[in-house]
């Protein structure tokens, strides 16, 4: 039963409410088909993730994110893990939207399920992961609805280090340092400058004191970022995801900085 | 009353007049005069243990598994047709990833048995399909801790502290019984395990066998695997001793 008078047919004249149904309450608009304006796909990412850093050293390879997932520039959600093992020989850490992140974690975990439940005893190592995700990337990409991410893959399988990037066209390109987002502006050229060259001698220490020293740089210049992130270390003994790292950090040198803003001298 | 000629074991769709599916009393035969099969449910755990029969000396070492994974916490010693069992255990990981797609979190093993139940009941009632021929143990550890069950051909399915099925399913269950389950580790289930295959194994009957053992509990971290090389080594090693000192 409609209970709206007004919707039961219109009264003679406009003029007169003969059915005083003042205020004359909103007539229903005219069913909009649900596709007049075409089927919508994901235009920009909503829940993002800012850079991921990675680097091949001595036993493997090391890679960090930080812990924020911010809803444009506002930092929302603060302790949101951006890095993933797949299996026992692999890491992902993901740039991006958060929620295509998960779906494709949830992907690779089926994957990792199904290989095991074969019980023949193969795994998949970190350059399968790599390919099968560039596979995905690019045909989410070929029907016009990608997957926002920019990944960043690595592992260590058969005493070989891997260590690879893949984003939302299905982009693939390979080094022994990696970075994705502001971090490939911003600490890149610090990771090859410190990195390049000495992968087979730098040492876990060392390897992970550059990863911080370059989330220091990149917290005090990418608006995005947090002071607060994890460091995954992938070595033949397996994949570790560290526990959160809150950075200290100083801002005294603000007070100084005269150019912009709002100062009044 | 006989069934032979009767008319009433044709299909798996007819009832004899006394009430049974005879279809399902031979898919029984067919578990009965198969390799025995077993399961532990212990304190941290379960253990699997199938007597795999050799029937050439050409097979490879270790083919023709008999003990499958279902999920990375859910496992299924079948006794009975191994094809069957294969299908079935297909079946099996279907489900447990269906509920993984649908719930986002690992299935109560009690989840899968029953819809695996429900699938090999619905063999039991169309004139065009046999009933299956297996029985399957299964076992693993979720939420509530270590669970087992037992899915025969008929489509019941029952819990079990321990469970026996196939040819020597009578010895090992009151072996079975003897055992203090509660208080058992994994560890000691294994060789418990073992001990209860070689004591059912009638090698004046049979042919050479495999033993063929998985396990899950807090010593595997939750998964269901092998038991390892060396453990399997041992435990045998023990269940030959004991063997020689209960004749």
């Amino acid at each position: 039963m409609d209970h709206f008078p007004t919707n039961w047919g219109r009264p003679r004249n406009d003029a007169h409410d003969a059915f005083n149904t003042y205020p004359l309450h909103q007539r229903p608009a005219p069913h909009t088909d649900t596709f007049a304006e075409g089927v919508q796909r994901t235009q920009q990412p909503i829940v993002t993730g800012t850079s991921v850093l990675a680097i091949k050293y001595k036993d493997g390879i090391m890679m960090t994110a930080d812990t924020l997932a911010s809803y444009g520039s506002l930092a929302r959600f603060k302790s949101i893990q951006r890095l993933h093992a797949v299996g026992e020989s692999t890491v992902i850490g993901a740039s991006g939207d958060m929620s295509d992140f998960q779906y494709l974690q949830g992907l690779l975990d089926g994957l990792v399920t199904d290989e095991f439940t074969a019980g023949d005893g193969d795994a998949l190592g970190p350059a399968e992961v790599h390919e099968y995700l560039a596979r995905v990337l690019y045909a989410r990409r070929s029907k016009m609805n990608p997957l926002w991410n920019s990944l960043l893959v690595g592992g260590v399988k058969d005493g070989e280090s891997f260590l690879a990037y893949v984003d939302l066209l299905g982009t693939t390109y390979t080094a022994s340092t990696l970075a994705t987002g502001y971090g490939a502006y911003i600490a890149l050229p610090l990771l090859r400058q410190a990195v390049e060259g000495r992968e087979a001698t730098l040492g876990a220490d060392e390897a992970r004191r550059i990863l911080t020293e370059s989330m220091r740089v990149l917290f005090y210049r990418d608006a995005r970022s947090l002071n607060k992130f994890q460091i995954a270390t992938v070595t033949a003994a397996g994949v570790d995801i560290s526990e959160p790292i809150v950075l200290d950090t100083a801002w005294g040198f603000a007070e100084g900085i005269r150019g912009y803003g709002g100062q009044t001298q | 009353m006989t069934s032979i000629g009767t008319g009433y074991d044709l299909s798996a769709s007819t009832y004899s007049p006394d009430g049974r599916i005879f279809q399902v009393e031979y898919a029984n035969k067919a578990v009965e005069n198969s390799g025995t099969a077993i399961g532990l449910r212990v304190k941290d755990g379960i253990v699997l243990a199938v007597e795999k029969i050799i029937h050439s000396k050409l097979l490879v070492p270790e083919a023709n598994r008999r003990i499958q994974n279902l999920d990375k916490h859910l496992g299924m010693a079948t006794s009975g047709f191994q094809a069957d069992g294969r299908s079935l255990a297909n079946r099996g990981r279907d489900e447990a990833t269906s509920y993984r797609d649908y719930y986002r979190q690992p299935s109560p093993v009690k989840e899968v048995v029953n819809r695996l139940s429900m699938y090999v009941q619905a063999y039991t009632l169309y004139s065009s399909v046999r009933p299956f021929g297996v029985s399957a143990i299964i076992g693993g550890v979720d939420k509530t801790g270590p669970r087992l069950f037992i899915v025969e051909p008929s489509g019941v399915a029952y819990g079990y502290h321990g469970a026996a099925v196939g040819k020597g399913r009578q010895l090992a269950k009151t072996e079975i019984e003897k055992l203090k389950l509660s208080e058992l580790s994994t560890r000691e289930a294994v060789a418990e395990a073992a001990r209860i295959i070689y004591l059912v194994h009638d090698d004046a009957k049979e042919k050479e066998f495999e033993l063929e053992m998985s396990w899950i509990g807090d010593e595997t971290n939750g998964l269901h695997v092998p038991v390892p090389e060396g453990l399997l080594a041992e435990a045998e090693r023990k269940a030959k001793e004991a063997l020689e000192t209960f004749e």
